[in-house]
């Protein structure tokens, strides 16, 4: 009897030490979140939404910056999707075990674990200056888009990975080709995986400063980006510009915050859709 | 014998990397015939089907030697298409393994790769097959909800509908039954019977009574060998050697 108590007891103490661990998680975000909210929430109209800054962006609104986050992120994601899945599909399906594999997957690890100040440098270094591009949406989403290429790669593999070898099995022995497989069979399965991956890389990329801040992102323009060639606004930027160099630091901070808190619910709208999206096509599968 | 066997099988030995599955496996098996294949679990029944439709080429460290004749052509030679010779072995395979898709596409699958694009023709073949495979009226009015959502024995159906829509030449069948109640079970029994008229059968089974009723040919492997191959009522009542018979009657071990 005694030995089943001690039990009960052992499996309560671990339990609640987990529980813990948890609450912990879902405090911080709460804390973080509110913390935001309370000091932004004043900036947030209308008008703030939809207008341009005014009065050396003391005043007004921040539409550049929700367009330019919006349209590099996209163009992040143009990049780094077809580039990360195709080289997904090359490693999972193709590529043997030999050197060049593993060459190639070093090179991704290392590219994954590079700072993205770094990423920044080379695009401007790239990009901006060797290639021509100025400082661009263009020069900015090639930049971005390198960034969250590692990422994209890692869920594409993930995604096919978690195909079971029985369907490609079935599929050959159906006398399908092994492109057949993977086209009709493998990727569609692993679309739900990609999607997520997808959507996940545009918030990573909504969110990032550095690789923007040298060839995309500029300090303050007074039209809204036309062309990829254009220079753009952003809101990590613009935070960081109205934090640290604006005009009268102070007066701005709910501006700050108010940015801050866009940007956030941008970022967790897309996640949430990311979710959805998944349960949607697994549900029809 | 003056007709050519469907498939010859001569010396054939089979290594998963340095375990030798298989050992000297010598068989002929007949057109338009059922060949039951029997033996304990693990002695390599399964290795050898894969063997058949060269499923184990996908297994890194597999290697088959010897000869396997589909029509006297040897399905090891390098002039063989692969892909070409899984349309004409088909097979279902031990786990039910039904795709993530729906009922339909499932059946669909194989003749789509195959170049079947005339939606009447899909819609009807996949009928014929669902009915063949004893699954229609049970799920007729869900073929547009995933396979996944069946049962262990109508996605195993689900299958066999599937395998045969390809319409191969010879079918292999690992344990098609293990999974399925008496009446399913019973009405597999029917179509291998139905099927036979016209296809080369290959079935795995642990079912004693199973082999008995659907066979023509039984073949006893034991420890990668086969011990013992002769026509199933032959095999059943007289078997040949003491170790076949022990295995047959249960008396095993
Ligand atoms: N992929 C593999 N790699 C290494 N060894 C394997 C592999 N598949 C099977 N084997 C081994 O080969 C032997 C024969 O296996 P096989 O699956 O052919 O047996 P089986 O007769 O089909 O058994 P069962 O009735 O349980 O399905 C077993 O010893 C098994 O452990
Ligand atoms: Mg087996």
């Amino acid at each position: 009897m005694k030995s089943i108590f001690k039990r009960k007891v052992s499996q309560g103490i671990a339990f609640s030490m987990f529980r813990a661990a948890a609450c912990i998680n879902v405090l911080v975000l709460a804390v973080f979140l509110g913390f935001i909210a309370i000091n932004g929430i004043s900036a947030i109209s209308w008008e703030f939404l939809t207008q341009m800054p005014r009065e050396s962006m003391t005043k007004g609104g921040i539409l550049p910056c929700i367009l330019g986050t919006i349209y590099i992120s996209l163009g992040a994601i143009l990049v780094a999707f077809p580039i990360g899945v195709g080289t997904a599909i090359y490693l999972n399906e193709f590529a043997g075990k030999g050197r060049w594999t593993r060459i190639v997957r070093m090179g991704i690890i290392n590219l994954a674990g590079v700072p993205s100040v770094v990423y920044g440098l080379f695009g401007l270094g790239f990009f901006v200056i060797m290639l021509n591009m100025g400082v661009s949406l263009l020069a900015g989403s090639l930049t971005l888009g390198a960034f969250i290429l590692p990422l994209i790669i890692g869920s594409a593999e993930e995604a096919l990975r978690n195909i079971p070898p029985s369907y490609r099995e079935a599929s050959l022995a159906l006398g399908a080709t092994k492109w057949q497989t993977i086209y009709k069979m493998v990727l569609p399965a692993a679309l739900p995986g990609m999607l997520t991956g997808l959507i996940l890389g545009v918030s990573r990329a909504a969110g990032e400063t550095a690789p923007i801040m040298f060839t995309a992102a500029v300090y303050y323009t007074g039209k809204l980006p036309s062309s990829v060639f254009d220079e753009i606004m952003a809101m990590p930027y613009h935070i960081y510009v109205l934090a640290t160099a604006g005009t009268n630091i102070s007066e701005t901070r709910h501006l700050q915050y108010g940015t801050a808190l866009v940007l956030m619910f941008l970022v967790l709208g897309l996640n949430l859709a990311a979710i959805i999206i998944r349960n949607r096509l697994q549900k029809k599968f | 014998m003056t007709e050519q066997a469907k498939f010859q099988i001569k010396n054939l030995n089979f290594y998963y990397g340095d375990f030798r599955a298989l050992e000297d496996i010598n068989l002929e098996l007949q057109q338009k015939q059922v060949s039951a294949l029997i033996g304990p679990s693990g002695c390599g029944k399964s290795s050898f089907l894969r063997c058949l439709n060269r499923m184990n080429d996908l297994i890194p460290a597999a290697r088959a030697e010897g000869e396997i004749l589909l029509e006297g052509q040897d399905i090891y030679s390098p002039s063989i298409d692969v892909v070409n010779l899984r349309r004409r072995v088909g097979m279902v395979f031990q786990k039910p393994n039904p795709f993530p898709k729906t009922v339909f596409d499932n059946v669909a699958y194989g003749l789509r790769v195959n170049g079947i694009r005339d939606k009447r023709l899909l819609r009807e073949k996949v009928e014929w097959n669902l009915k063949q495979a004893a699954l229609w009226e049970e799920i007729k009015d869900r073929l547009n909800q995933s396979a996944l959502g069946l049962s262990g024995g109508q996605q195993q159906r689900l299958c066999i509908a599937r395998a045969l829509a390809v319409e191969p030449e010879v079918l292999l069948m690992d344990e098609p039954a293990s999974a399925l109640d008496p009446i399913a079970t019973q009405k597999i029994e029917d179509l291998i019977h139905e099927l036979k008229k016209e296809y080369t059968i290959i079935i795995v089974t642990h079912n004693m009574q199973q082999a008995a009723r659907v066979s023509d040919i039984t073949a006893f492997f034991y420890m990668g060998r086969l011990i013992e191959t002769g026509d199933t009522e032959t095999l059943f009542t007289r078997p040949g050697l003491q170790q076949t018979e022990d295995y047959i009657t249960g008396r095993f071990g």
